[in-house]
């Protein structure tokens, strides 16, 4: 199979971009005209059914209101973070924290606990399979989209999603500067762009420069909790109030009828954008509520929230070292930016009407997609260079930081720090990394603790141990060792902060592997037949090309041959019978490939494209 | 030294902004771990710590006090750890209005804000005699690299680390009562 691919130009499988929202989730593939949205919009929802199934999307949605204790939405919110920084989220969403939960997370589902990267995945399988349903084609490797502003817990966690779900990520790309890509296309050559993403649940601001296809990210900021959620809740807690004092009940216990006011709210704040006028409406339990809220009542109750997107926006400017009359375009993500309070707000700022061309909703999964087609090398002449939107740095004397890498260095990005011993003797070194902006260690994120273990035995101060902190092109830390004296790698135990180990993630790659013993047996044959078909496809092409007519007739009789043996064995249920048979059609067809290949190159040496 | 390799410059002390730019994107272009994501695994490690040393040094010299400082510190120059004597007084001085400000004696802040703007127009000033230093040590790479300069270099940045830690000190005091 692999030979004939390779002459048809496609030698390694597709690789998807998906947009892993709070809200929604989209998944974009790059074809030779342009980015392109596959299947539909699928929910970031997860439910549980009564038999232990578990399914995301659209069907996961319409069960978050019949059976909201077995359902889960907006669990980005969760990515990367412990049970001790979530208790804000705790008050508004109705997550169910299994007892279980110490650094990493685990939810209560029904009869099942999961992690919020096991979650993910399920959301990343929907993607997967639809996209493989779409093209015909097995999909192994994605590129994911990550808010700028996610540290590297909340990066790690998605990563973690990707490998449980059967994905390589190959890259995780910041969602405003994907969504430059997806703009950036046939589009202005030289300029500075500031990219205002504004989602469900979380908000990012970067400014980049743009220079022949380079994208190069000047300085990035946000809040990664901060969306439209947040006006829904804020919605919401009205109408409670509301109803607490005409009905003389407390509804906001009763997971169902919240999730049911929840999507009364947030049709009612949707249509904000376009009509002068909405009604919040609401019937639970035989009783029925009714408000009506306009443009001008909404406007100055999300006032404070728009207002909270604009002080990140100003350090961005600042940061990036460019005025406001030097940014040339505004661009606009985010379902968020519909709002027209938002629009204003923006354009306020920077002076200048902001692009919304662009479905504010699909341009970030473009742009991943966009991202895809430059690793598998199909975009050539565009590249991104991106930056690492917090500081890095170790813990010294008295609680302070030491910072390392700074805020808005381009990524990848190393540093070097030497270490050595205080007491005579001494076997190990501790570090502790940390991420943030502030002075004080309590202010930062505690990202990992570092163990230099086995120190030879020396007099104090005399060890030297250098510790290179790398960060990669998906903002992800690693730390290496050595011994200076001796130049010998230097042993270091990594304890995360938050976050599964390796250990669990494996664990869980293998259980979902389990789970699904019968569907993925399923899926094998499945898979095998997406391969027959396109190779089926594939050769009947061929039998046009002019080659084909250079075969012997012994060839293309041992061709049609191989081809009625691949049919009977299509319809069964062995995988392995059908792969048997798709690569004796492979040797069979491997002389006609040879020759296309041949021709093909023979047409790119003239400088024609193929 | 690695960073000027990095981005194929010979050493020294003043650089060509738009020139270094250009490098630095001809050389990402070429090395990004993004345009290896399909090679092998030793090659995308190779990219992906080739990059990070370009990065680094991009960050590094297109910034000249940074870049001073990473000259100095590969010349094995280091810091000499005194305050400039200079300038004693006028801190000592400085010292007492900001007590009094933290103390909420608002009658401070006139001398403070004075004091403000008097160091930052020596940062300028400073910042001028480093570009003229620089400017001067390049010229003797030309024959015998004349080292007395970089000790003066030295002495300048120094200054400036300590000019702009006051700058960054006063300022601090002079925005948390302003909000108050």
């Amino acid at each position: 199979m692999s030979t004939f691919q390779i002459d048809f130009g496609n030698a390694q499988s597709t690789i998807v971009g998906i947009d892993l929202g709070t809200t929604n989730s989209l998944v974009a593939v790059m074809e030779p005209t342009g980015p392109r949205i596959l299947s539909g919009i699928v929910p970031s929802v997860v439910s549980v059914t009564s038999d232990g199934q578990v399914i995301a999307g659209g069907d996961a949605r319409a069960m978050l209101i019949t059976h909201p204790e077995r359902s889960v939405y907006s669990v980005k919110r969760l990515m990367g973070r412990g049970a001790d920084d979530i208790q804000d989220e705790l008050k508004l969403f109705p997550f169910h924290l299994a007892d279980s939960s110490e650094s990493v997370l685990r939810l209560q589902l029904g009869e099942k606990v999961m992690t919020p990267p096991e979650v993910s995945a399920h959301i990343l399988r929907k993607l997967k399979n639809d996209a493989e349903a779409e093209l015909g084609t097995p999909i192994t490797q994605a590129v994911i989209t990550v808010p700028a502003y996610f540290n590297d817990a909340q990066r790690q966690a998605t990563k973690d999603a990707g490998r449980i779900a059967g994905l390589e990520v190959l890259r995780l790309v910041n969602e405003p500067t994907a969504a430059a890509l997806a703009y950036g296309l046939d589009k202005r050559k030289e300029g500075i762009v500031a990219v205002y993403d504004f989602g469900g649940g979380t908000f990012d601001i970067s400014i980049l420069r743009l220079h022949d296809g380079i994208f190069e990210v000047l300085a990035t900021n946000g809040d990664t909790h901060l969306g439209g959620d947040d006006i829904d809740n804020m919605l919401l807690r009205i109408a409670f109030e509301d109803i607490q004092s005409e009905w003389g009940q407390d509804i906001s216990a009763k997971a169902d009828a919240v999730q049911l006011l929840r999507r009364a709210v947030i049709e009612a704040k949707e249509k904000l954008s376009f009509v002068p006028s909405a009604v919040i409406h609401f019937e639970f339990g035989g009783k029925s509520y009714q408000r009506e809220i306009t443009v001008d009542v909404f406007n100055r109750l999300i006032e404070p929230i728009v207002e909270r997107t604009l002080a990140p926006c100003r350090a961005c400017i600042a940061d990036a070292g460019v005025k406001v009359e030097d940014i040339n375009e505004v661009v606009m993500v985010g379902g968020s930016t519909r709002i027209p309070l938002v629009r204003s707000a923006v354009e306020k700022l920077f002076r200048s009407r902001p692009h919304t061309e662009l479905n504010p909703d699909e341009v970030v999964a473009l742009g991943a997609a966009v991202q895809a087609g430059v690793l598998s090398g199909d975009v050539q002449d565009q590249l991104l260079l991106d930056v690492t939107p917090l500081s890095l740095g170790i813990e010294t004397m008295g609680g302070l930081v030491s910072k390392l890498i700074h805020r808005n260095s381009t990524i990848p990005a190393s540093a070097s720090e030497q270490f050595t011993t205080a007491v005579d003797g001494q076997r190990n070194v501790l570090i502790h990394v940390i991420q943030g902006e502030r002075e004080l260690v309590k202010d930062c994120r505690s990202l990992a603790r570092f163990d230099l273990k086995d120190l030879p035995l020396m007099p104090a101060g005399l060890a030297r141990i250098e510790v290179r902190f790398l960060i990669d092109a998906n903002g992800i830390l690693s730390v290496t060792a050595r011994d200076v004296r001796t130049g010998a790698e230097q042993s270091i135990d990594v304890k995360p902060s938050y976050g599964l180990s390796d250990e669990q993630v494996e664990a869980m790659i293998l259980e979902s592997f389990e789970k699904a013993g019968a569907d993925f047996q399923e899926r094998q044959v499945r898979e095998a037949r997406v391969e027959a078909d396109s190779m089926l496809a594939a050769v009947e092409k061929a039998r046009h090309d002019p080659t084909y007519r250079e075969l012997t007739g012994a060839e293309r009789n041992a061709i049609d041959a191989s081809i009625q043996d691949l049919l009977t064995v299509y319809n069964g249920t062995d995988h392995l019978a059908i792969r048997e048979k798709l690569d004796q059609l492979n040797g069979a067809t491997l002389h006609l490939a040879e020759n296309m290949m041949n021709t093909a190159v023979r047409g790119a040496l003239k400088g024609t494209k193929i | 030294m690695r960073f000027y390799e990095a981005l194929g410059l010979e050493p020294g002390l003043m650089l060509d902004a738009q020139d270094l730019q250009r490098r630095f994107y001809e050389r990402s272009r070429q090395w990004h771990p993004d345009r290896r994501a399909r090679a092998g695994a030793a090659e995308q490690q190779k990219a992906l710590e080739m990059t990070a040393v370009l990065n680094d040094a991009f960050r590094t010299l297109r910034d000249p006090v940074a870049r001073a400082g990473y000259f100095l510190e590969e010349h094995k120059i280091v810091s000499s750890k005194h305050p400039p004597a200079e300038l004693l007084e006028e801190v000592f001085e400085m010292n007492m209005a900001l007590d009094e400000l933290r103390r909420g004696d608002e009658s401070a802040r006139p001398q403070l804000i004075d004091a403000r703007d008097r160091f930052v127009k020596l940062l300028a000033e400073i910042d001028h005699g480093l570009s003229a230093l620089s400017i001067q040590y390049d010229k003797s790479l030309r024959g015998t690299p004349d080292e007395s300069l970089l000790l003066a270099i030295r002495g300048v940045l120094d200054r400036r680390q300590y000019v702009s830690n006051l700058i960054r000190d006063v300022e601090k005091e002079l925005n948390v009562h302003v909000s108050n």
